[in-house]
């Protein structure tokens, strides 16, 4: 028998087969992994670095490689441009309310539902069913209920003797591209985070009841720093997602009117497949990949770090 | 009342009921309009927006169960769904076994360079990815939505997996050795089996990643032949543009088999949400 290299389970590792020896074992590691890593490195990680190659050329995603080199001009082009500006400027605003009212709503609803009210399973089952529906039906469905005239969200309106032009407004858009993401995406947060409440033992809670504490402060100083690192991952994946938001977009505005609801993936996608300058759009995928590494690293160093302390140290912590 | 057992201290339920009242009507009433609108003529979709049809018309829904394209979205999506997700799973399980259950030098840095492709959005890569696949003539080809949706999927599928895979004891393989089975036999044999919770988990997130992609069918397919249900409901909406309630018809029988999975693999998919959201 060959010894084995010792990892951090080394005790759950088997001893190879007999037969086949130390041979055998690297023939089962490479077999085992290559189809995985080919598929892999083919169609993600390549693709990735040759987006990285693309942005320093001029082309038009035809005739083998690009030959154009022109540096950082693609860059230089894309930050001078309004448009762009704009995508960011888009990205805070739905970043910040999607944390500032989409989170609080997702985690109300979250606690609401681990209270033992009648038919609590029926409401989680109705609250995440929209996360099922592809973001097309989604868009769709909404593009008809904001639509300008006959759409129900105006004739609700009519009723209280208003109405708005919703998607075709440039100062509604966005509020109106926020709430279909609403419908669609809170589900899945209060999912996550009941699962995180859930994982609290009913007894701290208990405890600070017996003590005294009303509900807030039950909430305030025990409830909500012992659901911390589900907070932040539920923070972490909103952000992740709203960099790369394309779908709903799409489908509901196309990034109108005049770009008041352009995305950064839209963007890319107008150049890269409407105008063929591949290299440009590709720039503006850099541009996407940096900002979500540069959040995910700092994130992880920063936010996430304390999770890594234990959730119970933070509310001593706290006074 | 609807007091709880023994915890809950005796309370009014009722402004919770309210409230979630409130967040359910907020969820079902876009559905309930299009379901109804879809039995709807146009004018009265103005006329009477929230009411019950006046006449139930069901020639909006019957004519689209009686389109070819329909089913054959429902079809492409199916087909790619299906094979997208044995691709995924079948290749993450057998290198989430390695990441698991062998020692070698350069596994953690492999494993990692694999989570790291959890954070890698797929609209950074679409383009050279297009390129590829043109490069590859596999544009207008199912097989290249499949192979590029399995890839993005691995990263996730393996985290899963491996967990659950190194959770299962040692001296169930050391006994499957002794009697003299092969890796790939334990694996096939022992492994897998026991492993069908994590299995179905990672298989029903497969699905619905696959069933709802969008960007990278769009960019794939030209050929109506090829469309999945989220293309074909994009251009139904494009074609019938004036036609409301025929786009209401099409859009809810797109949802039910959506809702259908949904109703049937629920515990799967939440399982498989918060473990590879805690994970991620």
């Amino acid at each position: 028998m060959t010894t084995l290299t010792r990892g951090p389970e080394a005790k759950s590792l088997p001893a190879p087969a007999p037969a086949s020896g130390r041979r055998g074992r690297a023939l089962t590691i490479t077999l085992f992994v290559l189809p995985a890593l080919v598929l892999f490195l083919l169609l993600v990680v390549a693709p990735i670095l040759v987006a990285f190659y693309a942005s320093a050329f001029r082309w038009n995603g035809f005739g083998g490689l690009p030959t154009t080199f022109i540096g950082f001009d693609n860059f230089t082009r894309l930050f001078s441009t309004e448009i762009f500006r704009r995508d960011l400027w888009h990205l805070l605003v739905l970043v910040l309310l999607s944390l500032c009212v989409q989170l609080p709503l997702s985690l109300g609803i979250a606690l609401l539902l681990h209270q033992r009210i009648r038919g609590r399973a029926v409401y989680r089952l109705v609250f995440f069913a929209p996360y099922v529906l592809s973001e097309v039906i989604t868009g769709v469905l909404f593009s008809l209920i904001l639509a300008p005239d006959a759409g129900m969200a105006n004739q609700v309106l009519a009723l209280f003797g208003a109405d708005s032009d919703w998607l075709a407004d440039p100062d509604t858009v966005m509020p109106s591209l926020f709430l279909v993401m609403t419908w669609k995406y809170f589900g899945f947060h209060m999912m996550i985070l009941l699962a995180g409440r859930q994982n609290i033992p009913d007894e701290l809670v208990e405890a600070a009841q017996i003590d005294g504490a009303s509900g807030w402060k039950t909430f305030r100083y025990v409830t909500l720093p012992l659901l911390g690192p589900t907070i932040r991952i539920s923070v972490f994946l909103s952000v992740i997602y709203t960099i790369q938001l394309f779908d709903l977009v799409w489908i509901l505005t196309q990034g109108g009117p005049s770009h008041s609801s352009e995305t950064m993936a839209v963007t890319m996608f107008e150049w890269g497949f409407k105008r063929s300058q591949v290299g440009y759009a590709s720039a503006i995928s850099v541009v996407m990949f940096v900002l979500s590494l540069i959040f995910a690293l700092f994130y992880q160093r920063f936010v996430m770090r304390r999770d890594l302390e234990g959730a119970t140290t933070s509310i001593g912590g706290r006074r | 009342m609807t007091r709880g057992k023994k915890q809950t201290p005796r309370r009014n339920t009722l402004p919770l009921h309210l409230v979630a009242w409130l967040v359910g009507a907020f969820v079902l009433i876009p559905v309930i309009y299009a379901t109804l609108g879809g039995f709807k003529r146009n004018s009265e979709l103005s006329t009477n927006p929230f009411g019950l049809p006046s006449s139930w018309e069901t020639g909006n829904y019957t004519e689209v169960l009686a389109s070819q394209s329909f089913w054959l979205q429902l079809w492409n999506s199916t087909f790619i769904a299906v094979v997208t997700t044995v691709l995924t799973v079948g290749v993450a399980a057998l290198a989430g076994f390695v990441f698991a259950r062998f020692a070698f030098r350069g596994r953690e840095a492999l494993f990692t360079l694999f989570t790291a492709g959890l954070m890698f959005p797929f609209a950074v890569a679409i383009l050279p990815i297009f390129v590829l696949l043109r490069a590859l003539g596999l544009l207008g080809d199912p097989l290249g939505v499949i192979l590029v949706q399995a890839a993005f999927g691995l990263p996730l599928t393996i985290i899963i997996l491996r967990g659950f895979f190194r959770s299962i004891p040692g001296e169930i393989e050391e006994a499957a050795i002794i009697d003299g089975c092969s890796p790939f036999g334990f694996f096939w044999r022992i492994l897998l089996p026991m492993a069908k919770p994590a299995i179905a988990t990672v298989s029903v997130l497969a699905v619905v990643g696959s069933w709802n992609n969008f960007m990278l069918p769009l960019v794939v397919f030209t050929e109506e032949a090829n469309w999945t249900l989220p293309l074909g409901i994009q251009q139904f909406q494009g074609q019938y543009a004036s036609d409301t309630a025929r786009i209401l018809a099409y859009l809810v029988l797109a949802m039910i088999p959506a809702l259908g999975f949904y109703a049937v693999a629920e515990r799967h998919l939440v399982g498989g949400l918060t473990a590879g959201a805690t994970k991620g």
